[in-house]
């Protein structure tokens, strides 16, 4: 978490779209496009002010072509701009993936490393508001899945604009997933623990170093994202009884194996909370990286909390099933707790 | 057209517009005083389309329950036209297990097989599926067609290009329907479409494109006859494109500060529905008190369909875990 003492505390909003407005500063070739993201600025309000202030030739509305403007990014990154392309929900992919995963991903190692590929694919994730099964998804970790994309997912305004100024300054292409109820917006719930103190120097977080979001001597929760804050909470109702230690990735690719096995290796316990599918996604690549490096350290199987292998349903009682709470997380602390 | 069939007509149209006002209304329904998305008796997204009732009724008129339609985000017009069960799919909406999906839709994941009814809320999703539909309908040798329906934002999109062609290769009984509501979420038609109309693009396919403006229910009675006529006849596919407007936001909580001033007054004085209201009394289609009539009918209609919803009880949370296979089940949960 940030150590910075900036008392400006803005929302992830605010700070996702003050980070672009001070690498378009920066760097003329640094633009953004993609749907509303101009005079409406952003259904979720990330590139809020920026059409104002940069006007039609840096913040371009796109037609709904995703396939032909997130393409149009690769030939104009290999070109010289750095475009940041916003696609609302990352639900929505699906329909220019192979321009994703085939060409931007891959072009620069199959040139031999001679094309580049600076994009910034920015979306929205995750769901617990009833937008069912096409508007709820995570999805990060089929991006991870493929070589050559790194993945980032902030859990706070702090880290949003660090990671987001990085983002734009990587000469690789980076999915910025932002958590819908992280942005502080007023018409979604949004957790109060995203909005933080934000420096207004330009700052950068370098990818792959993960934040102790709480410190712990008994378990290790491994996490990203929303699922941050309910995995604190759930540590602080349970601290009487375990001290869990709640590391927050922050970015999926690279991902800070050290933390984790360092973390493991001192609490002997492993829960990894994903608001993804369970199944070939990031709670088994830690879950596995802890096999790796951890094993003999551990005292009780590892444990996985993510959305158990099922669509996102719509109805509100249906969803609450299937998205890891802080209830279900506190659960697994209590069974260790009690020597499970 | 008989005054039976242009009051049948109206009544359609009366029916949609009074579903997605009280839709609403219900919409805010525990969202007061603070709008919340995720609060109230039906939350996530609301997409209404009142207003576009003539583009629903004029189409879906002319098919047969075992004709296919694909819709999209905004689909409760068509779903109306289309004959989707009203109660069940207000369960849906509301998110309860007597609803169409037993909850696991909800407002843009509408499915009736009963009426071939289908929706996505993916935009340009609805266009490859009535392609198919409509190869399974020849090759089964029939005179069943598909719809595909689609907002104008979505003719953009790859699929609508391709299931153009492949339509038009194949030569499928199948109509492409561009509703075109002016806008795309805040994206005015021109900012995002090269040429006017969308329904030019159709001789990029070698297939009749045809534009209705107006917002006119009898003008699209008439032009999607023709189509679905042709489509039955084994005479391939048409792309019709239909000015229509939308009353509400593009969702519900849309602030729309990116409407034109005076934009919306336009289109409400231009309201579909008072304009047939007031041809079919002129030609003594419709009496005061016929009107009077349908309007009470079709607000018990929507009540009725309300009560059933809201009586309906919430499903029991272990479904959300049932299902993602077709029988036999299968399960990675440990
Ligand atoms: C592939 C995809 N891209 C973007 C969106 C987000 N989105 C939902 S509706 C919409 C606008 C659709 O406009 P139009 O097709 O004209 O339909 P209308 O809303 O006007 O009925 C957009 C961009 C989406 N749902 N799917
Ligand atoms: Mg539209």
């Amino acid at each position: 978490m940030a150590t910075s003492v900036a008392e400006r505390k803005l929302t992830m909003a605010r700070a996702i779209s003050e980070a672009i407005d001070q690498a378009m500063t920066e760097d003329p070739s640094v633009l953004v496009m993609g749907e509303d993201v101009g005079p409406y600025g952003g259904i979720f309000g990330a590139t809020g002010g920026l059409y104002e202030k940069w006007g039609s030739e840096r913040v371009l509305d796109t037609p709904i072509s995703e396939s032909a403007f997130i393409g149009a990014a690769i030939g104009a990154s290999a070109e010289g701009l750095r475009p940041i392309v916003e696609l609302m929900f990352v639900d929505f992919f699906g329909v220019a993936m192979d321009q994703i995963y085939n060409h931007l991903a891959k072009n620069y190692y199959m040139s031999g490393g001679t094309v580049k590929h600076p994009v910034v694919l920015m979306t929205a994730v995750g769901g617990g508001y009833s937008d069912a099964a096409q508007h709820s998804q995570v999805l990060t970790g089929l991006f991870a899945h493929i070589p050559g994309l790194k993945v980032v997912m902030p859990s706070n305004a702090f880290d949003a604009k660090g990671l987001m100024l990085e983002a734009i300054a990587d000469d690789n292409p980076v999915l910025f997933a932002f958590h819908k109820g992280l942005m502080g917006l007023g018409w979604m719930p949004s957790d109060d623990q995203a909005a933080v103190g934000v420096p207004e120097s330009s700052y950068r977080i370098p990818f792959g170093q993960a934040a102790v979001a709480r410190p712990g001597r008994d378990a290790t929760i491994v996490t990203i994202g929303a699922m941050v804050h309910r995995a604190v909470r759930a540590a602080e109702a349970v601290r009487d009884r375990i001290d869990a230690e709640v590391i927050d990735l922050r970015t999926l690719v690279p991902i800070d194996r050290a933390a984790i096995v360092d973390s493991v290796r001192r609490t002997h316990r492993l829960l990894v909370v994903d608001e993804d599918y369970r199944s070939f996604g990031m709670s088994g690549e830690v879950a596995a990286i802890a096999a790796e490096e951890a094993l003999d350290y551990l005292e009780a199987p590892i444990r996985r909390l993510a959305v158990p292998d099922v669509p996102i349903p719509y109805s509100r009682v249906l969803e609450q099933a299937v998205i890891p709470s802080a209830d279900a997380i506190e659960a697994v602390l209590t069974a260790w707790a009690r020597g499970a | 057209m008989t005054a039976d069939e242009a009051r049948a007509m109206y009544r359609m149209m009366r029916l949609i517009r009074r579903y997605e006002d009280q839709m609403a209304e219900i919409y805010v329904e525990g969202k007061t005083p603070l709008f919340s998305i995720a609060a109230g008796t039906v939350p996530g997204e609301m997409h209404l389309a009142a207003g576009q009732e003539p583009v629903a009724v004029g189409v879906c008129r002319h098919l047969r329950p075992e004709d296919a339609v694909t819709s999209t985000h905004r689909p409760h017009h068509v779903a109306i036209a289309k004959g989707v069960d009203l109660k069940r799919m207000t369960a849906e909406i509301f998110g309860r297990q007597d609803g169409l999906c037993g909850g696991k839709g909800g407002h843009m994941h509408l499915f009736d097989p009963a009426v071939h009814f289908s929706c996505s809320g993916i935009v340009g999703a609805g266009f490859p599926p009535a392609v198919g539909s409509a190869m399974a309908f020849r090759r089964a040798g029939d005179d069943r067609v598909a719809v595909a329906f689609a907002g104008e934002g979505a003719a953009n999109q790859g699929t609508f290009h391709e299931s153009l062609n492949l339509a038009a290769l194949w030569h499928l009984p199948v109509v492409f329907v561009i509703e075109d509501n002016h806008y795309a979420v805040s994206v005015p038609k021109a900012g995002s479409t090269a040429i006017a109309k969308n329904s030019d693009r159709a001789a990029a396919y070698g297939v009749p494109g045809l534009y209705v403006a107006g917002n006119d229910v009898l003008a699209v009675d008439e032009v999607a006859r023709e189509a679905i006529a042709r489509a039955r006849a084994g005479s391939g596919p048409t792309l019709i494109e239909i000015e229509t407007s939308r009353l509400y936001g593009h969702f519900q909580g849309d602030a729309e500060g990116y409407l034109q001033a005076g934009e919306k007054d336009a289109w409400r004085q231009q309201d579909p529905i008072p304009r047939f209201r007031q041809m079919l009394m002129e030609r003594n289609w419709l009496t005061a008190a016929e009107d009077a009539e349908i309007e009470a009918a079709v607000a018990k209609e929507v009540a009725d369909a309300v009560d059933y919803a809201r009586q309906s009880e919430t499903p029991d949370p272990s479904t959300a875990l049932t299902g993602v296979f077709a029988a036999p089940e299968v399960s990675q949960a440990s």
